[in-house]
């Protein structure tokens, strides 16, 4: 069964703005998927149609089966939603705010009460439950969102920017969270403008731009698009000429930095043979961006320049 | 339908917004009871006293049912425009929308959350009004009706003012501009038999005259209007601006992009 099942989504804003132009996408039950974009290019729309959030102007969209037209209420049931901005009362305690959630949907107290204990220890935000949320740090606010989102236990998770200004260090940790809960088997659908993050989580990936699905497929199949990779390198001592290798494209940062792009069909072993033979040493050597961010941003310039 | 879920999310928006007033007792609670503490004290024992009697009836008797009833009126809007706006102003509204929740249950929950808070206001000043006047009540049931009609009313009044406000400011522009003159023009402090013909007309259009009327004849046992009219009017109103909250929650004015 599809988790999700959009077919020609437009939506124009009453000021005119059209922010989706007919999408067509589809998400598989327990997928990891990532939806990309840049600012304005639709997705927040697009998730805000799905949760209910914005007015669509036409197609359908279907969540587990029910038609969001027909049935709201249980395409509602079926989503939990972590929006990208703190949307909760500032003035309210940690666990009052999940335990009403909980009773938004039909929870009754007492179990609701049980729910958002069990959410907020899993996020690792009981010990904070008695606090005002206005209180809470920036990561723990991301928590808390997710622990709201989680406590009527949805089907479809989905994540807008869930971890938007958190440290390294929450941030993985949410990752490995988001992991288990997918592989217990909640559908993911996340968006982010961390590329490693979609690169690291997700199975599949959408990329929306003006309004439209630019690409739909696997993220496996998607990365072996990839032509080149970019590394950084520092090498021991300045060189007089700028060698030329086969394949890669060196140019220098400064005397002993150098960013070398490197085709994949000749590869990094090709680029460090040449370096031994003319006796340059490397001293280090890192990836200076991730595969999908590379493909992500050619594939926006190409559509780009197919829009100018 | 109405389903088990839906009773559960209408007790927890009720909930939600009882613990909201009683948390800030002190800003929703109290003022009502010191501002009506001081008409007693001004314009019912210190010139009160000099006005002798409204209809057959001492001043402070007569003007201690428009008062309650002020009490209940602004408690039971204030409450829901400041809260349903609050929600607005910092999205938590979404909570609800993203909800399996119909459109009812919520304008229900905050309308509950505005007639708890009236009515526990007016039962407040009542008390108070004790210290002022023997007040005999002639008809407590009735009382307790007009109690919750006009809860109701100006809950949905401050809802439809909330849905509409694109700022703080728009919050307090209707109950400055609109609802006070209402409510002193709607015969708290005098009788309409006391205007000429002409004004006397043009009060008939004001709805609270309607309510402060209906309430006072369940207190004193005595009406300008006949009582009929005073629960058609006051029926129509309420029928009349339900619809049109549950209108603009169903097509998500104010709340839905």
């Amino acid at each position: 069964m599809k988790a999700l099942e959009i077919k020609q989504l437009e939506k124009c804003y009453n000021n005119g703005f059209v922010a989706l132009k007919g999408i067509d996408l589809d998400v598989k039950q327990g997928d990891f998927f990532a939806l990309l974009g840049a600012n304005g290019a639709g997705k927040s729309t697009t998730i805000g149609i799905v949760a209910s959030l914005v007015n669509k102007t036409s197609g359908s969209v279907r969540v587990f089966g029910h038609d969001l037209d027909k049935d709201p209420e249980a395409v509602k049931r079926c989503i939990g939603l972590v929006p990208q901005e703190f949307n909760f009362n500032q003035f309210e305690n940690v666990f009052d705010i999940v335990e009403s959630q909980a009773g938004y949907y039909g929870i009754p107290r007492k179990k609701a009460a049980e729910r958002a204990e069990i959410c907020l220890k899993q996020l690792e935000i009981w010990d904070k439950r008695n606090e005002p949320s206005r209180e809470l740090s920036g990561g723990m606010k991301r928590r808390l969102m997710i622990a709201r989102a989680l406590v009527h236990e949805p089907k479809l998770l989905i994540l807008d920017e869930p971890t938007a200004g958190v440290d390294i260090e929450i941030r993985r940790s949410m990752w490995a969270f988001f992991k288990k809960i997918n592989a217990a088997g909640t559908t993911i659908i996340l968006t982010t403008h961390y590329l490693e993050e979609a690169e690291s989580l997700c199975r599949h990936i959408a990329i929306i731009n003006k309004g439209e699905v630019i690409e739909n497929t696997d993220m496996k199949g998607l990365l072996a698009k990839s032509s080149e990779e970019i590394f950084v390198l520092s090498i021991e001592h300045t060189v007089e000429t700028i060698p030329v290798i086969l394949g890669c494209s060196i140019h220098v940062i400064d005397e002993t930095t150098w960013q070398v792009s490197v085709q994949k069909e000749a590869g990094i072993h090709a680029l460090f043979n040449e370096l031994t033979t003319l006796g340059i040493k490397v001293t280090g050597i890192r990836n200076e961006s991730n595969r999908l961010e590379q493909l992500f941003l050619k594939l926006l310039a190409q559509k780009g320049r197919n829009y100018d | 339908m109405i389903s088990k879920e839906h009773l559960v999310a209408l007790q927890t928006i009720t909930y939600k917004e009882t613990r909201r007033f009683l948390r800030i007792w002190v800003q929703t609670l109290l003022p009502s009871i010191i501002t009506t503490t001081l008409y007693f004290l001004i314009f019912g024992t210190l010139i009160g006293s000099r006005i002798g009697q409204m209809k057959g009836y001492d001043y402070m008797d007569f003007i201690v049912p428009g008062l309650i009833l002020m009490a209940v009126i602004s408690n039971a809007y204030s409450n829901v425009v400041s809260s349903f706006y609050g929600s607005k102003f910092q999205h938590n509204i979404e909570e609800m929308i993203v909800a399996p929740m119909p459109g009812w249950v919520i304008l229900t929950g905050y309308i509950s959350g505005g007639v708890l808070r009236g009515l526990i206001v007016g039962v407040l000043v009542t008390i108070v009004s004790l210290f002022f006047t023997d007040l005999n009540i002639a008809h407590p049931v009735m009382m307790i009706v007009v109690f919750l009609l006009t809860g109701v009313l100006f809950s949905c009044a401050g809802f439809i003012n909330a849905v509409y406000a694109k700022s703080f400011d728009d919050i307090s522009i209707v109950p400055t501009f609109v609802l006070t003159p209402l409510i002193y023009l709607g015969g708290v402090f005098y009788s309409i038999d006391m205007l000429p013909v002409f004004w006397q007309n043009v009060s008939l259009l004001n709805p609270v005259l309607y309510m402060i009327d209906v309430f006072r004849y369940s207190i004193l046992g005595e009406s300008d209007i006949p009582l009929r009219y005073g629960f058609l009017v006051i029926g129509f109103f309420i029928l009349s601006l339900l619809v049109i909250s549950l209108r603009l929650l169903n097509k998500g004015v104010g709340i839905r992009d």
